[in-house]
């Protein structure tokens, strides 16, 4: 058995990344993530590492651009404003086709919002965020635990597809502090040679870039590429929880930590009487459309808990098609959703 | 041509490409210094034997394609954010020689905080800068380093200090900081000022070989297309209103 220690999530997810073998961090800072750098700042030059705090999320985003190409596991972290800003740069990394790791320890928003956890960056992070088609691998841990887990999967994930992988988490998980047994490192080696950059030493020169000046044989081909890799992910890397969902007659959907919130209704319910369950699904993208529809087959009623106007509620829309009437809670500007109020909410239902 | 010993002809080339400089047409417009420069660069490449050493930064701007051009391993930037891939390449592979290739707009304008940020933190690459007081392909807007007067796509009544300040002066702004070990501003107008600048190119390199640190070289350097003038008019231009106005000359080398 492997030791237990308490450790705060943000110290947890910069832990995991060097047990993942990260090396270089370039960061600017921003609350509720400041202890992600900070222990980095510690941490790395213990390990032979490089951490730089950057003159802006723009130049710390570009330099992991520089630092993947390079042929390093790297990662920047960021909480909303800033990973706003780092848009363009993701949308650089995803068309040259770069692998890194980005943490959003999301904060309340929009514009400079305040400091407290929300989950208002669903969109931001799954659909899109900067310019172009193209994904990135979309990762919603709710505990210590599972963050420093996914932090681990993450590199793995971004090597393997050579694409971003964010994790997404949000200023109440980052700050808090949880017993967790750290993660081991993942024994799986990626070979680099073949593209990354350190000297064309004999061998014919490699070119990192996401210029294709020629629509018909250079940019479609490349956009062709990247759907065809965005359907093998699809395919391999949907990840999901369910909780007490066997017998559920009331569907409760959340990610991240509104799901823990979810757990005590769900709990608070069955001890009334009430089948409830949860699904919560851990990769947000690709989102598990398909295991959601599965789980909702015989349920009355779905009820779509997040920290946000509504967000992913659209998602579980599309996957289940009007198949079950869907209803929301959300909480917005940092604010946490009772329990008290999902519970009511779900006795509602069979008033 | 001449004979040799056992009355075989043999060529004697005296002026070759240079052996890191690819040969395939390049997309500069005639009278361009862009090309010039390059050339200057792969020369330097194959005289410190570096070429399998470099990873060339290229930039958002007329400078775009220099991986295509220069035979070594080539990574693009985003618009400005040369200095922070470069960066984060060197950080990588301190071995390597890690050159960042920029034009004004991007270096000054969008990318004037990566610009300073590099220099000031003194990292250990080479920077040159493609000075041509406008912005080339996009069609010839107004840049940072546009001189007071000048007519552009976006000055079209010629740049005026009261809306737009005045040009920008990489070179002077670098000097203040502590950390560069080389900040010079050269010309490709004249075979003396291409001469000096090889030299400047050459300096750049070997400080970075050595791990002195950060180097800084500015070319003033024609754009005809985006000045609307012919080849030579250009040249003339440099000579008789970008030269005055941004001295030519070493600010810095220790």
């Amino acid at each position: 058995m492997s030791k237990k220690i308490f450790m705060r999530g943000n110290e947890a997810l910069a832990e995991a990344a060097i047990i993942a073998g990260c090396r270089y961090f370039f960061g600017y800072p921003i609350t509720p993530q400041n202890e992600v750098p900070a222990y980095f700042a510690m941490r790395l030059p213990q390990v032979k590492g490089t951490f730089l705090q950057a003159e802006s999320e723009l130049a710390a985003i570009n330099m992991v651009f520089g630092a993947s190409a390079a042929g390093a596991r790297v990662m920047t972290s960021s909480s909303s404003p800033g990973i706003s800003l780092k848009q363009e740069g993701i949308s650089y990394l995803a068309g040259a086709e770069l692998p890194a790791v980005i943490a959003n320890i999301m904060r309340g928003g929009p514009g400079l919002g305040n400091i407290a956890g929300a989950q208002g960056d669903y969109f931001q992070a799954t659909k899109g965020g900067g310019h172009g088609d193209y994904r990135i691998i979309v990762l919603a841990p709710y505990s210590v635990q599972e963050l420093a887990d996914l932090t681990v999967l993450a590199f793995d994930l971004a090597d393997t597809y050579r694409m971003v992988c964010m994790i997404l988490g949000d200023g109440y998980l980052g700050q808090m502090s949880e017993p967790l047994v750290l993660p081991k490192p993942s024994s799986k080696h990626f070979d680099k040679s073949g593209w990354a950059l350190n000297g064309a030493k004999g061998r014919e020169p490699h070119i990192i870039r996401s210029l294709r000046l020629n629509p018909e044989h250079a940019l479609e081909d490349l956009n062709v590429k990247l759907q065809k890799k965005y359907q093998t992910v699809a395919q391999n890397e949907i990840r999901y929880e369910e909780y007490k969902t066997d017998d559920a007659e009331y569907l409760l959907v959340g990610f991240g930590i509104c799901s823990r919130i979810i757990k005590a209704a769900i709990n608070g319910l069955r001890d009334k009487g009430v089948k409830a369950g949860l699904f919560r699904p851990v990769t947000l993208w690709p989102y598990p459309y398909q295991a959601l529809q599965n789980c909702a087959k015989n349920v009355k009623k779905v009820l779509v808990v997040e920290m946000n106007a509504g967000q992913m509620v659209e998602d579980v829309r599309l996957a289940l098609n009007g198949a079950v009437p869907v209803d929301f809670i959300g909480r917005m500007g940092g604010m946490i959703p009772e329990v008290e109020d999902i519970i009511e909410r779900i006795e509602s239902y069979a008033a | 041509m001449q004979l040799n010993t056992k009355n075989q002809l043999q060529e004697n080339l005296i002026f070759t490409r240079p052996s890191s400089l690819n040969a395939r047409p390049h997309h500069f417009c005639p009278g361009c210094g862009h090309g010039i420069v390059h050339r200057l660069l792969a020369e330097l490449i194959d005289e410190f034997d570096i070429r399998q050493n470099i990873i060339l930064v290229a930039p958002v701007g007329c400078g775009v394609l220099a991986y295509f051009y220069i035979n070594v391993d080539g990574c693009e930037a985003a618009h400005g954010r040369v200095p922070a891939v470069a960066t984060g390449l060197k950080r990588v592979h301190p071995d390597n020689i890690v050159i960042g290739y920029q034009g004004d707009g991007d270096l000054l304008a969008i990318g004037i905080a990566e610009t300073i940020h590099a220099a000031n933190r003194g990292e250990n690459i080479t920077i040159i800068f493609i000075n041509n007081a406008l912005y080339g392909m996009t069609g010839g807007q107004m840049a940072p380093t546009s001189l007071v007067g000048q007519k552009t796509k976006t000055s079209p009544y010629g740049r005026s200090v009261e809306e737009a300040g005045y040009p920008l002066k990489a070179c002077e702004l670098l000097a203040t900081l502590a950390a560069p070990v080389f900040i010079e501003r050269t010309s490709v107008h004249s075979i003396k000022q291409i001469i000096k600048t090889k030299k400047a190119i050459k300096k750049g390199l070997s400080n970075q070989i050595k791990g002195k640190g950060y180097s800084f070289i500015e070319v003033l350097s024609m754009c005809p297309t985006g000045w609307g003038m012919k080849p030579q008019a250009a040249v003339e231009w440099i000579e008789t209103h970008m030269v005055p106005y941004y001295a030519l000359g070493n600010l810095r080398d220790r």
